[in-house]
C-alpha cells in the first residue's frame, strides 16, 4: 500500500493537526480455515496429521489509517472484503496478527446494535441492561432512561417483551441506547439497513448532531449515499486489501466500479515475458476520446489503448503489439505496429515513448484486459517485454447479444 | 477526551474492575431471573428440584437400602450434601457451555472475557443461597439448630466454589475446541457424585482406602460440613484423612485446579471470539 494513500489531501477533515482518535498501523489479520474441521477428540486421534492442513484466509492485509478526532470515517467494501474483521480488530474483539490499533478516548464497545438484547425481557429491562453493557452505571442508565425511550418513540410499548417488537422497533430501541452512551469513538456496523424512512431521518439527524459534537464515528456500510452524506473520508477494502482512502465521492465511485465490473486490479499483473533489458513497458492504460484515463467505457465510444515504453538501449524498428483479452480468456482483438504502414523507426537509449491504438469500441459488455508487448523486428517470438493483463477496462452496454462483439450493422430482409 | 491512546485487543479482565463487576452482576441477575421465566411456580422451582430429588434418594438409600443406620441426622446430611454437590455441578456445567452460549456477545462486543464464567458462578451462588435458606428450615424441623460451627459453611462453600470455578474455566475454553468435553464431563460428573460422600458418609469407606478417598476435595468439604453442621461428634475432615497437615493435599489440589483453569482461560480467552 502506498504511503501517500494514508493522508490524501481531503479538505475539511476535523482533528487535523491533533493526535488522531483512531490509529491503525499495518494491521493484518488472518484466519486459519482447516480443510476439515475436527472438533472431537476421536476425530483428532483418528486423523492426527490430516487436521494440520488448513487454508489461511487473510481477511485484512496491512491496513493503515489515522482517523482524526471528530471525523466521520467510512469503511466500505463488498461482502467478504474484510470490513467487519477490521472493525472487530479495532474494537478489540479479535486479536491482530500484526500491527496496532489504537483508540484515544472512550470507545463504544458494540459493533452491532442490539447486542445482548434478550427477547424474553421487556424493553424497560433491556434498556437498563444494554446501557450497563455500554459502560453506563446503573444510576446513569436510570437517569437517561426517559430520553432513550423518547428518542425511540416507544413510550407505549415499555412493558412489552422484546420478542413482540417488530424489527423496526427493535432497531429503534437499540440505536437509541447506543447513542446515549458517552463514547468518544463509535464503531457502527451496518446500521441503516432497517427502520422506516422517518426513523432513518432521525438517525441522520443524530449523526449530524454527533458530528457537531466532535465525536469520532467509524461507519461500516454498503450504503454509498450514507457515505456521501456523512463521511469526511472513506476507505475502500477489497479482499482484505486497502484499495485507498479518499473523499466519499471518489470512494463511492470506485466502490461502484468494483461492484459493477469486478474491476479491482488496476495493477493486475499476469506473467511477464522477455528480459526488458532493452525496452521496458512502464505502464498501460485505456483512454476515452478526450484522452482521459478510464476504467470503464460505454459501448460504441471511441477507445484508446496505450502503453508507455522506455528504451534502455538503442533499437531499430521494434514491433509494438496490443492484445485485448475477454473474461473467458479469448483474444478478441489484437494488433501490432508491424501491420501498419512501414517500420517504426529508430529509438535511442533513454528515450520514452507512448504508443496508442484508437478504435471504435464495439466489444460486448464485459471486462477486458490488455496485454501490451514490444518485440524485436523480424523475430516474432523474441519479445523484449510482454506484460500480461497490465490494464483492464469494463465495457458497459445496454444489451448483451451473446456475441463477443456488437459491431454496427444493418438488417435487410428482402422477399425474393 | 482522555489523552492516552489505548491499544485495542481482547481482554480477560481489563483495568476497569467496576465495569467487570457491574456487567457480571447484571448478567447474573438477568440470567437468574430468566431461568424460571414463564413457569407458574417461578423461584419455587429452585427448591422443588433439590427437595424432590432428595426425597427419592432418601427413600431409596436410607429407608430401603438402610445405608444410614446409626448416623445422626442422616436425612439432613443427604440434603445438604446434595445441595452442595448440585451447586458444584451447576457451576461446572454452566461454565462448560458458557462461552458457546454467549457467542453473540463475544463476537460483537468488547468486554472482559472473564465476565462470562463469573456470571455463571454468581447465578449459581444466588441459587445456592436461596436453597440453603429452605434447607435450614428443614434442619430446624428435624431438630438441628444453628451453632457457631455453621459459620464453617462459608469457607467450605468458598472452597467448593473455587474448585468448581477452576474446573469450569478449564472446561469452558477446552469446549470451544473439543466438543467431547461435554459428554466426558457428563460421565465424570456422575462418577464424582458416587465417589463423594453424599448418600453415605466418609467414615463408611473402608479404612484402607479412606486416605486416598479423602483426597477428593468434595469429600473433604462434605465431611467437614457433617462435623460442623449436623453432628459435632462426627469426625472432622482432618481426622478422616489422618492429620491436619494431610489436608493440605486436597486443598492444594483445589488451588492447583483453580490456577490451571485460570491459566488456560487467560491464555485462550482472547482467541475465543474467532474460534467459536
Amino acid at each position: 500500500m502506498s504511503v501517500t494513500a494514508l493522508n490524501p489531501t481531503v479538505p475539511d477533515v476535523p482533528g487535523a493537526g491533533r493526535p488522531p482518535a483512531v490509529r491503525i498501523e499495518h494491521l493484518s489479520k488472518s484466519f486459519k480455515l482447516p480443510h476439515q474441521r475436527y472438533s472431537t477428540l476421536k476425530e483428532r486421534m483418528l486423523h492426527p496429521f490430516r487436521s494440520t492442513t488448513f487454508d489461511e484466509l487473510e481477511a485484512v492485509k496491512d491496513v493503515s489509517v489515522e482517523i482524526g478526532e471528530g471525523e466521520f470515517f467510512g469503511i466500505v467494501g463488498r461482502n467478504g472484503s474484510g470490513k467487519s474483521t477490521l472493525l472487530k480488530c479495532l474494537a478489540g474483539i479479535y486479536r491482530t496478527d500484526r500491527g496496532e490499533a489504537e483508540v484515544r478516548g472512550r470507545l463504544s464497545p458494540f459493533i452491532e446494535l442490539g447486542v445482548g438484547f434478550n427477547p424474553d425481557l421487556t424493553a424497560r429491562e433491556n434498556v437498563t441492561i444494554n446501557a450497563i453493557m455500554l459502560g453506563l452505571s446503573r444510576k446513569q442508565a436510570a437517569a437517561r432512561f426517559d430520553e432513550i425511550i423518547a428518542f425511540a418513540e416507544l413510550e407505549e410499548f415499555l412493558d412489552l417483551k422484546l420478542k413482540n417488537y417488530s424489527s423496526g422497533m427493535h432497531v429503534r430501541l437499540a440505536f437509541s441506547v447506543a447513542v446515549q452512551a458517552d463514547a468518544d469513538v463509535l464503531l457502527i456496523d451496518e446500521v441503516l439497513a432497517v427502520g422506516d424512512a422517518a426513523f432513518q431521518q432521525k438517525c441522520f439527524e443524530q449523526f449530524e448532531r454527533m458530528k457537531r459534537e466532535g465525536k469520532t464515528i467509524v461507519l461500516v456500510t454498503h450504503d454509498m449515499s450514507a457515505v456521501r452524506r456523512f463521511c469526511h473520508r472513506a476507505m475502500l477494502l477489497e479482499r482484505g486489501d486497502m484499495l485507498g482512502i479518499d473523499t466519499p465521492d471518489a470512494i463511492a465511485r470506485r466502490y461502484n466500479e468494483l461492484n459493477f465490473g469486478r474491476l479491482i486490479h488496476s495493477q493486475t499483473e499476469g506473467g511477464r515475458f522477455g528480459d526488458h533489458a532493452i525496452a521496458e513497458i512502464k505502464e498501460a492504460w485505456f483512454e476515452d476520446a478526450r484522452g482521459a484515463r478510464i476504467k470503464s467505457l460505454e459501448q460504441g465510444q471511441r477507445c484508446t489503448m496505450a502503453m508507455q515504453v522506455h528504451f534502455h538501449a538503442d533499437l531499430d524498428d521494434p514491433i509494438f503489439a496490443f492484445n485485448l483479452i475477454n473474461e473467458p480468456r479469448h483474444t478478441v482483438f489484437a494488433t501490432t505496429s508491424e501491420w501498419s504502414d512501414g517500420p517504426s523507426g529508430h529509438f535511442g537509449a533513454g528515450e520514452t515513448v507512448t504508443v496508442r491504438v484508437a478504435f471504435d469500441n464495439w466489444l460486448a459488455p464485459m471486462r477486458y484486459t490488455l496485454t501490451p508487448s514490444v518485440a524485436r523486428a523480424g523475430m516474432g517470438a523474441d519479445a523484449l517485454d510482454l506484460r500480461e493483463d497490465l490494464a483492464s477496462i469494463v465495457v458497459h452496454g445496454a444489451r448483451v447479444t451473446g456475441g463477443i462483439a456488437d459491431v454496427p450493422h444493418e438488417f435487410a430482409i428482402e422477399r425474393a | 477526551m482522555s489523552t492516552t491512546a489505548m491499544s485495542q485487543r481482547p481482554v480477560v479482565l481489563g483495568a476497569d474492575f467496576k465495569r467487570y463487576w457491574a456487567l457480571s452482576w447484571t448478567l447474573a441477575t438477568t440470567e437468574f431471573k430468566l431461568r424460571f421465566y414463564g413457569s407458574v411456580l417461578g423461584y419455587a422451582w429452585t427448591l422443588v428440584r433439590p427437595f424432590a430429588l432428595f426425597g427419592v434418594l432418601y427413600i431409596v438409600f436410607a429407608e430401603i437400602a438402610k445405608l444410614g443406620e446409626g448416623i445422626k441426622g442422616f436425612p439432613a446430611y443427604i440434603l445438604i450434601s446434595m445441595v452442595l454437590f448440585q451447586f458444584f455441578k451447576a457451576v461446572v456445567d454452566g461454565c462448560l457451555t458458557s462461552l458457546l452460549n454467549r457467542e453473540n456477545l463475544l463476537r460483537k462486543m468488547h468486554f472482559p472475557r472473564l465476565v462470562i464464567p463469573t456470571t455463571v458462578v454468581l447465578s449459581a451462588l444466588f441459587e445456592l443461597t436461596l436453597t440453603l435458606a429452605a434447607v435450614f428450615i428443614f434442619l430446624f424441623i428435624s431438630g438441628i439448630f444453628p451453632t457457631a460451627g455453621w459459620l464453617e459453611l462459608i469457607p467450605l462453600a468458598a472452597m467448593l466454589t473455587v474448585f468448581a470455578t477452576g474446573l469450569g474455566l478449564l472446561f469452558s475454553v477446552m469446549f470451544v475446541r473439543f466438543r467431547d468435553i461435554a459428554p466426558i464431563w457428563d460421565v465424570v460428573g456422575q462418577m464424582l457424585f458416587y465417589a463423594s460422600p453424599i448418600l453415605y458418609v466418609a467414615s463408611m469407606v473402608p479404612e484402607d482406602f479412606r486416605q486416598l478417598y479423602m483426597l477428593n476435595p468434595i469429600a473433604v468439604v462434605l465431611t467437614q460440613m457433617r462435623h460442623a453442621v449436623i453432628d459435632s461428634a462426627a469426625p472432622t475432615a482432618a481426622a478422616e484423612i489422618g492429620s491436619t497437615a494431610l489436608l493440605l493435599l486436597p486443598v492444594g489440589f483445589v488451588v492447583v485446579t483453580f490456577a490451571l483453569g485460570l491459566w488456560a482461560f487467560v491464555r485462550e480467552a482472547p482467541k475465543v471470539a474467532e474460534n467459536l
